[in-house]
């Protein structure tokens, strides 16, 4: 233990050590008093030899504050250039940008001597700049941009009347009228952990507990988990290194706030002189103001709760190809089989053509599908069209669920797992189960008949005739049939499993940090990707194969290809773990689950972030599409399910029943019925068709993003059903709508 | 959860004690306060630190305990070298001292020889992972399997019956869609047809059940018994069963016939065992169908022979546990049977039969009734016995009955009486307090008093014990004489082997639920060697030998033998314990080879003062269905 400790604490040194000498040459530069340290005369004679540059911007010394200086100026075209010359994101100033926008001209002297300022502070700004803007390197690389972010603590007011103000504020938004509290009541909780921080920063440890414990108590119950670990640091030192930390100093909190609730915000505080909760509003907090009318508190109860607030409506605003691709075509050997099959019947053959006739239509190219060769897919193997064949013929077979044709559900109960299964996943035609476990080991079982086989050895391989017709039969080796094969490879616990969707393959994601690919022939593992350094949460095969993508505890989703042993895409933007991954039905778009409470839909072609839903208010461990590629429903620690529409970007549903982490979610095969498993050991049914019904997508809510959530979820909730004590982990619908679900039983 | 005590949680931190005694640990004598305050406060941080990205791994391996290997991965992430061999066996491994006025908490580290290691047997191998299928749900409807959770919950049942308004149908929680169906719903207030429909597979599983029960089969009839104490689909046939008992019981009773009635009163049993009926409200027919077959005039034809007293004692001792769990202050239960039992009791011309029906009745129901109620009555009792025995002989039936009523009287009695008498016991003080009976009594008494001090050295010694001799249900051929043999009736039989799984319908083609805990109690009788495996029931001496083995054969496991003091194997239903103990002899054939194999203790024939109860428990018995 204490060996550990000590350890511990020696690499915090080591840390400290080299990230010392940055802090103290930012922070010199930004304290005017000087009274956090002695000012080394290195850094500071350099920026102070371009003060007389400035002239007016004697107070400020930082590139930062030269900005805010232009900007309260409204100085907007210097602002352009320095940001220009600096190379500053766009976005990063936006607010300022836009308060400046509002105003016009300026004296030309100033841009110049704003420009050659940031000549002479450019190597500074970009540092901080990329430090500002979302997190894209691992932490331990940006370890001496941290210090640079901190040092924006470093303007310090009077410790003691941090309380004060922050109850001053609390008062007035207390006092507005009713329709504007519940907006400007969302600015309490950044504002409180800025503060916090900021106290924390300029080591007023014991005013910044006792602010904490005053005011910790007012916080929504769904920053609970923040608050938490915000407690713990109480030191400057903890400061560094910690994650959630750098989350909400690297990312700005995004409100949405009506114009009028922020106008009477910005009134009050000028009114008021607030300078310092002010600065902080400004350096901190990014609004996106709206016109119309303020936001109900279950609006925005509705919407809150992620790590790094709402999404920006911007972020949405992309348009996102949500239609199904064209199915290939292969009908033609499909009917003349079952002709040849089924011709006595007769029966199908009426139907075959009114089917086709049906098929075909929809395949007439929904305009929201994307291009058929917008990503490039692999072509499709015989083997392939066979298996589509099956498929088809499955499908005419399936039954039409609803709100009273229930599905039938067969629970799959892994016995003597000891807690250990972790993962589990089924193959689309429901043949094979694989099942990851926290030994590290990867099973995968049999449900039909047909045992598992791998082939025969090079040797005898040999041996074999390969012209005669059953060459496919011959090569496998019947010695080794079994009904389970066991894989071993990680070192670690795995925590993703996937099956190709030609059933050849098997991904496994593990806390070593590797993503594994398994051949279901050989049954060996064929591929190690390694990329990620921590642990891999989750991994999902593209529904054509090929692709997959992977995401884990370094923040980052990665695309791969089986065939490459690099990633071809690197999805960056989540604040915290990426704890699920799923691919769009299109295999154009990735949605990606995460810690910090939010889902981002990735564009796989450009890598961009289309979209960003907030509203869970805990980590996000279950993602499923609808089947029409326009849904997606996701399930958090909270226990409850959420319905998204992705053309619009917007929050259509809230499924609440579960009481515990949800972790499986799957629609049935046409979409009617959505079905959640969850920790709490139960699986629910909601009526998914009336849920999506309900739905009225007027202009206004579509261009505003508000929504309207109608707490129906009693009368979505068409079943619940109780395992004896295994909790669902994962749940999956057969091609004839029949329900399997499996988890562990833990007596 | 309250804002207060997160907090608290919140701010803790280690105290600077356990800093000091850290740093002396690693030999760092003097440590400032200072530098352990610093200390104290950095640890606690990182301690936190790391458990926030442990509890990331506890979610990610969906679970909701905490383990060692999470903290592991924890401290991987951070780079940490990981606590390598750290496993623990008890929830909380640490020790705590004290001494010189400072207060420690450690780790303690056992020096393990390595040669006992290698000596112990290897352990068990752990069963390796399966897959089972079962039906969650079909079409929307859950079944009622084993493998299921009980549909309808006790309280659930109860509430039932209690306020039916209420009413919510299985499979659809009390928060499903089937609200608004009740009372919500505008002023109309229904009430509520209470539907009895039982389903296809239902019905076809209680004609089966209720044929097995009664029919000549003694294995089906034991796995059909298994299955009503077990199944947990069951309430809806509830009210047919009750019913099917209390019917049979009118009818077989009249026509005398006594294995009719013990099969019945097997099945009261059975239902009692269930873990998951609410039996309350059938009690009005099961209980008069029970109290029959305590005291009816005659159960079987030939009264001279049959031993009809066994079913006496089992049916009072089934009493005696539905007063102990139903009777409540509002059904008074147990009241009013006292009341039955003593008036028919006092009536001067109640035959024998009833006499000791009711006697039996009574002193089952506890040392406090045998108390109050029959020590006050055993003299006059005493009279009437020596009445008949030593009178003229009047009928021979009176005679055995005044025989059964004496020996249940001084069994019953002879405990009590060592409890409550200060030990000096005297014929002549006896005489005067109980009259006819005394000498008997006296010496009861003494070998009640002896058994009990050495069943106190008993328990101290081993694990084997049992506290009081009692009549226990099949035991011993015929109870009478080893003579009547042949004709003996065959009272219960058990088959060896055992199957768990019951017909049962709507089981998906998978078997099967987890291993049901159950006790498998063999018993086997010294004489018993003929033909037909027979168990009878032996009452007529004050003690009984049971002297059980393990039978099952299919059970490879090393039989873990556990005791549970106080009662022979058949009243162990009365505790309420979610084991199922099946009374099951070896099968007839080998018998003789089984037991003089496995028994551990030589068979007694002759009266013992004490018996003998091993329990073999056998968690991982498979309960393999047979596909």
């Amino acid at each position: 233990m204490a060996a550990v400790q000590g350890s511990m604490a020696e690499a915090v040194e080591i840390k400290d050590i080299k990230t010392e000498p940055p802090v103290d040459a930012v922070v010199n530069n930004n304290t005017n008093d000087g009274s956090v340290l002695s000012a080394s005369p290195g850094p500071g004679g350099s920026v102070g030899s371009t003060k007389p540059a400035t002239g007016a911007l004697e107070e400020k010394q930082t590139l930062l504050a030269i900005l805010q200086f232009l900007k309260k100026n409204q100085l907007s075209e210097s602002v352009d250039i320095l940001r220009r010359e600096a190379g500053l994101p766009q976005d990063l100033f936006d607010l300022k940008g836009a308060d400046a926008s509002s105003g016009s001209g300026g004296t030309l002297g100033t841009v110049e001597g704003g420009g050659l300022d940031a000549n002479s502070l450019l190597s500074r700004v970009t540092s901080s700049s990329a430090a500002q803007a979302p997190v894209k390197a691992p932490p331990a690389e940006d370890q001496p941009d941290v210090s640079v972010v901190l040092s924006a603590y470093s303007q310090q007011g009077d410790p003691a009347l941090y309380e004060v103000y922050y109850s001053g504020l609390k008062k007035f938004i207390e006092t507005v009228l009713d329709c504007h509290r519940a907006e400007l009541s969302q600015v309490f909780y950044p504002l409180f952990v800025h503060m916090y921080l900021e106290l924390v920063y300029n080591n007023h440890e014991n005013v910044a507990k006792a602010f904490f414990e005053r005011f910790s108590g007012d916080q929504e119950c769904y920053y609970r988990e923040d608050l938490q670990v915000l407690s713990g640091l109480t030191k400057k030192e903890h400061m560094r290194g910690n994650e959630t930390l750098l989350d909400f100093r690297t990312s700005k909190f995004v409100l949405r706030i009506s114009r009028d609730s922020y106008q009477l915000l910005k009134r009050h505080l000028q009114e008021r002189q607030n300078n310092q909760i002010w600065n902080i509003i400004q350096e901190h907090l990014y609004i996106d103001i709206f016109d119309g009318m303020p936001r109900s508190k279950s609006q925005i109860d509705a919407m809150s709760g992620s790590l790094a607030g709402e999404g920006k409506r911007e972020a949405n605003k992309a348009k996102v190809y949500y239609g199904l691709l064209k199915e290939p075509e292969i009908e033609l050997p499909l009917d003349d089989e079952d002709e040849e099959a089924e011709n006595e019947e007769g029966k199908p053959k009426k139907k075959k053509p009114k089917k086709d006739s049906t098929g075909s239509k929809s395949k007439k190219q929904d305009p929201n599908a994307p291009s058929q060769t917008r990503i490039p897919l692999p072509e499709l193997k015989d083997s392939d069209k066979l298996d589509k064949i099956m498929y088809m013929k499955e499908a005419t077979k399936r039954i039409r669920l609803g709100r009273d044709n229930l599905p039938s559900i067969c629970f799959y109960s892994f016995l003597n797992a000891y807690q250990g299964l972790t993962a589990v996943d089924f193959t689309d035609d429901s043949s094979l189960i694989a099942g990851g476990f926290a030994d590290s080991s990867v099973r995968v079982w049999s449900v039909t008949p047909k045992k598992l086989r791998k082939v025969k050895s090079a040797a005898d391989l040999n041996l074999i005739d390969k012209e005669s017709d059953d060459v496919l039969e011959r090569i496998m080796d019947e010695k080794t049939a079994s009904e389970s094969k066991l894989l071993y490879g990680h070192s670690g616990p795995v925590y993703g499993i996937s099956f190709s969707p030609d059933r050849n393959y098997l991904l496994s994601s593990s806390e070593d940090g590797t993503v594994r690919l398994w051949s279901l022939q050989t049954f060996t593992c064929l591929v190690g990707y390694k990329g990620h350094n921590y642990p891999v949460w989750d991994t999902q095969f593209s529904p054509h194969g090929y692709y997959f993508v992977s995401g884990g505890h370094d923040r980052v989703a990665r695309l791969w290809v089986t065939d490459h042993y690099q990633p071809l895409r690197m999805f960056a933007g989540h604040l915290a773990d990426i704890t699920c991954t799923r691919f769009h039905p299109n295999s154009n778009y990735v949605a990606t689950g995460s810690s910090d409470r939010t889902i981002r839909l990735w564009d796989v072609l450009n890598g961009n972030c289309v979209r960003i839903f907030t509203g869970h208010k805990g980590p996000i461990h279950a993602l499923s599409f609808s089947p029409n590629g326009k849904f997606l429903a996701s399930g958090a620690t909270d226990g409850r399910v959420l319905l998204w529409d992705i053309g619009h970007g917007l929050m259509i549903g809230e499924l609440k029943g579960h009481t515990d982490t949800v972790y499986s979610l799957k629609f049935s095969r046409d979409g009617e019925i959505l079905a959640s498993g969850s920790m709490d050991n139960t699986v629910r049914l909601w009526d998914a068709m009336k849920a999506f019904d309900d739905l009225e997508t007027d202009d206004f809510t579509a261009t505003t993003g508000h929504v309207h959530l109608q707490d129906n979820s009693q009368e979505l909730l068409l079943g619940c059903y109780t395992t004896k004590s295994s909790p669902v982990l994962h749940l999956h619908f057969t091609r004839r709508n029949l329900l399997l679900a499996a988890g562990g039983y833990n007596p | 959860m309250a804002e207060e005590r997160r907090q608290k949680q919140c701010s803790v931190v280690l105290p600077t004690e356990s800093m000091k005694a850290m740093a002396e640990s690693v030999g760092v004598g003097q440590l400032q306060e200072e530098s352990c305050t610093a200390l104290s406060e950095e640890v606690s941080y990182r301690i936190k630190e790391i458990t926030q990205d442990a509890l990331k791994f506890m979610h990610h391996g969906k679970r909701r305990k905490l383990t060692t290997s999470d903290i592991d991965n924890a401290l991987k992430l951070k780079n940490v070298e990981p606590l390598y061999g750290f496993q623990s066996q008890e929830f909380i491994p640490f020790r705590f001292a004290s001494g010189g006025g400072r207060e420690l908490h450690f780790y303690e580290e056992k020096e393990v020889d390595l040669s006992d290691i290698i000596n112990t047997p290897l352990p068990r191998v752990p069963l390796d992972v399966s897959l089972k299928a079962h039906w969650l749900s079909i079409e929307g409807i859950q079944p009622s399997i084993p493998e299921n959770p009980p549909p309808a919950p006790k309280e659930q049942q109860k509430a039932e019956s209690t306020e039916p308004l209420k009413v919510v149908k299985p499979g659809q929680e009390e928060d499903g869609t089937i609200q608004g169906k009740g009372k919500e719903k505008g002023p109309i207030r229904l009430k509520p047809r209470s539907t009895h429909e039982l389903s296809v597979e239902q019905q076809l599983y209680y004609k089966e059940i209720t044929e097995a029960c009664v029919g000549s089969c003694e294995a089906k009839r034991a796995e059909a018994l298994q299955s009503i104490a077990t199944d947990p689909g069951l309430y809806q046939m509830l009210p047919r069963f009750s019913t099917f008992i209390s019917e049979g019981v009118r009818v077989n009773v009249v026509q005398n016939n006594l294995a009719l009635l013990i099969y019945l009163m097997r099945m009261v049993k059975a239902l009692m065992d269930n873990p998951t009926l609410y039996l309350e409200k059938y009690l009005h027919e099961l209980i008069p169908a029970v109290v029959t077959c305590i005291v009816s005039k005659q159960l079987c034809l030939r009264p001279d022979v049959d031993n009809h007293w066994a079913l006496r004692d089992f049916a009072a001792r089934l009493m005696a546990q539905s007063c102990k769990t139903f009777s409540t202050t509002t059904n008074n239960i147990q009241s009013r049977i006292t009341k039955t039992f003593t008036k028919s009791w006092l009536d001067e011309k109640t035959q024998w039969t009833t006499r000791y029906g009711c006697i039996a009745g009574l002193a089952e129901l506890g040392p406090d009734v045998i108390k109050t109620l029959i020590l006050p009555r055993l003299a006059v009792e005493g009279a009437r016995i020596k009445a008949v025995m030593e009178g003229q002989v009047i009928s021979n039936i009176d005679k055995i009955g005044a025989d059964h009523v004496q020996s249940l009287l001084l069994k019953h009695c002879a405990s009590v009486i060592a409890k409550i008498r200060p030990p000096p016991d005297s014929v002549e003080q006896y005489r005067i307090d109980y009259g006819y009976l005394a000498p008997m009594l006296c010496s009861h008494v003494m070998k009640a008093r002896t058994q009990a001090a050495m069943q106190a050295q008993q328990v101290n010694r081993t694990t084997l014990t049992i506290t009081q001799p009692r009549p226990t249900l099949s035991v011993s051929q015929s109870g009478l004489s080893a003579s009547t043999g042949p004709r003996t009736p065959s009272i219960i039989k058990v088959p060896s082997s055992l199957t768990l799984m019951s017909p049962r319908p709507g089981t998906p083609s998978q078997p099967s639920p987890p291993a049901t805990k159950y006790i498998v109690v063999g018993t086997s009788a010294g004489a018993a060697s003929t033909q037909q495996q027979v168990i009878t029931i032996n009452s007529s001496q004050s003690a009984s030998t049971v002297t059980s083995t393990v039978p099952s054969a299919t059970s490879t496991l090393q039989p873990l033998v556990k005791v549970e003091p106080g009662s022979g194997p058949t009243l162990s239903g009365s505790r309420p314990m979610q084991k199922y103990i099946v009374v099951s002899l070896p099968s007839s054939n080998s018998s003789m080879e089984n037991k003089s194999s496995v028994i551990p203790t030589p068979i007694s024939t002759t009266l013992e003062p004490m018996g003998k109860t091993d329990r073999s428990e056998s968690p991982g018995a498979s309960t393999q269905s047979p596909h």
